[in-house]
């Protein structure tokens, strides 16, 4: 663990500890994990509204006649198939077909594109990018420039709708629109990482702090909580969303992750590309799988998976799920293995947990 | 919260209760407020022996897991069955209704070493 004083600390750090949060290290930043409880803060957003405040994540700009090029070249989905307005989640590989990091590409004009990526890849993804670029375009750092909170829940539209003239009903999900909030320049995105209809906006570090105490006053009425990464943890894993580190890394490929319909092989050359048509050709060896424990116990990352009296594979997230009362995780299994329904052990301990593959997404939203 | 005067504590956030030749063991409200959540305690059973610095269980919360030391040795003669249904109860009551274990000392003299309630919150203010 660094010394605190080494930590990075977002706008907000003053905030969190008034509201009592519990700080923690995260990939080097000083970051809430929690605030009032991790289940009362899931809760809301499932319910409600919560907000959080998600400033350490990155930003990289790529500009310039040729920028749409330099952005189909180092991601995995079809960059150039956006509209202005339309954001998309995709992957940045290596040659080698592995993940350099997961982002969301945001198309803002035709040279004008607006990546959010992972906090702690942000330096490698932007001399990975600056690497590959054989197109002229601008490749800008902007991390300094943008604080993020991510307003997400039943009732997120709601909340936002007050501090904005922008009609956030009609940014339709994974488009967005350049705005105000709260009076301060805006970039809002009907995207999220809780598995529940929300915004997330880009927003200047000076008026973080203001922003977000009017965003906690809008939702007031609803019952909004201010939520850590605790929250968004349990948050995404029901949603059987991605995280760096654990689902995807540097040795895992996107069919592997589940994340095939991230790769848009018709769209032309890409780094990566010619690793994952082998991989395609061959079929993948290992795939990722969601699980549930049978018997009491919690499977958490780390943990080895045994099938048929063999390890077979590790669990890259589990943990309690809040929404469906019961213990669930993602895993890695030998691709014969990754389907629902297969009896497994979770090694807790030196002991066999027994669990079972499921179907996923765990948690999904009904959708309005 | 405060710490009881009457128990005895441990670096790694238990207490011992002992009367006469039992002892129930705990865990400690920093232990509770430093885990969060708490959704799951594996407990021993009954008749086990547990040893002075070993770890005799788990206790669970939503985001990690963390294991419990004996203070003590000896034999346990009781375990708390409200936390297998309500493990909440350690966040809400962690120096009383939620109790984790009884168990029968075998060396009476190992609480010698553990700290006082005062050495305690020196300790956790310290930390």
């Amino acid at each position: 663990m660094s010394a605190v004083s080494d930590l990075k600390k977002t706008p907000l750090f003053a905030v969190h500890s008034s509201l009592n949060a519990k700080l923690v290290d995260f990939g080097g930043w000083h970051m809430p994990v929690q605030y009032s409880g991790i289940l009362q803060e899931h809760n809301a957003v499932r319910t409600a509204v919560g907000v959080f405040d998600v400033s350490h994540m990155g930003e990289i700009e790529v500009r310039g006649p040729e920028a749409a090029k330099l952005v189909d070249r180092v991601t995995t989905n079809n960059a150039a198939k956006l509209k202005p307005g339309q954001a998309q989640y995709s992957g940045l590989l290596y040659e080698h077909g592995g993940f350099v990091d997961d982002i969301l590409v945001h198309k803002v004009s035709d040279t004008d594109f607006f990546l959010c990526v992972n906090a702690s890849n942000q330096e490698k993804d932007f001399e990975h990018i600056r690497a590959h670029n054989a197109f002229g375009a601008e490749v800008v750092f902007a991390s300094e420039r943008y604080a993020q909170l991510a307003i997400q829940g039943p009732k997120a539209l709601a909340t936002l709708q007050k501090l904005t003239d922008t009609s956030l009903a009609g940014i339709k999900y994974y488009w967005f629109t350049d705005g105000t909030v709260a009076g301060a320049a805006a970039r809002i995105a009907h995207t999220g990482y809780t598995g529940e209809d929300g915004f997330e906006i880009y927003i200047p570090p000076e008026s973080a702090a203001r922003i977000w105490g009017e965003v906690l006053r809008a939702g007031d009425e609803f019952g909004i909580k201010p939520c850590g990464l605790g929250a968004r943890n349990t948050l995404r894993l029901e949603a059987k969303m991605a995280l760096y580190g654990h689902e995807i890394t540097a040795s895992t490929n996107p069919y592997e992750a589940d994340l095939g319909w991230i790769v848009k092989m018709d769209k032309g050359d890409f780094v990566g590309r010619s690793a994952l048509e082998k991989v395609a050709q061959q079929g993948v060896t290992r795939k990722l799988v969601g699980f549930e424990m049978k018997d009491r116990g919690i499977g958490r990352d780390g943990y080895e998976v045994w099938t048929e009296g063999k390890p077979a594979g590790w669990v890259t997230s589990g943990g309690p799920s809040p929404t469906l009362n019961k213990n669930i995780g993602l895993c890695y299994l030998p691709s014969e293995k990754a389907v629902p329904g297969v009896a497994i052990q979770v090694l807790i301990r030196n002991a066999p947990v027994q669990a079972l593959t499921v179907e996923t997404p765990f948690y999904k939203r009904a959708k309005g | 919260m405060s710490y009881p005067e009457t128990y005895k504590y441990t670096k790694e956030h238990e207490w011992l209760h002992v009367e006469g030749e039992q002892g129930t063991i705990g865990i400690t409200d920093h232990a509770q407020h430093e885990l969060g959540d708490i959704v799951f305690v594996d407990l021993p059973k009954l008749g086990a022996h547990i040893t002075k610095g070993q770890t005799f269980g788990s206790v669970e919360s939503v985001k990690a897991v963390s294991d419990i030391y004996s203070p003590v040795s000896g034999e346990v003669s009781a375990i708390n069955e409200l936390l297998s249904k309500s493990p909440e109860t350690l966040n809400e009551d962690p120096h009383g209704e939620a109790w984790l274990i009884k168990v029968k000392l075998s060396a009476p003299d190992e609480m010698n070493g553990l700290m006082s309630a005062a050495d305690y919150e020196k300790y956790v203010g310290a930390e």
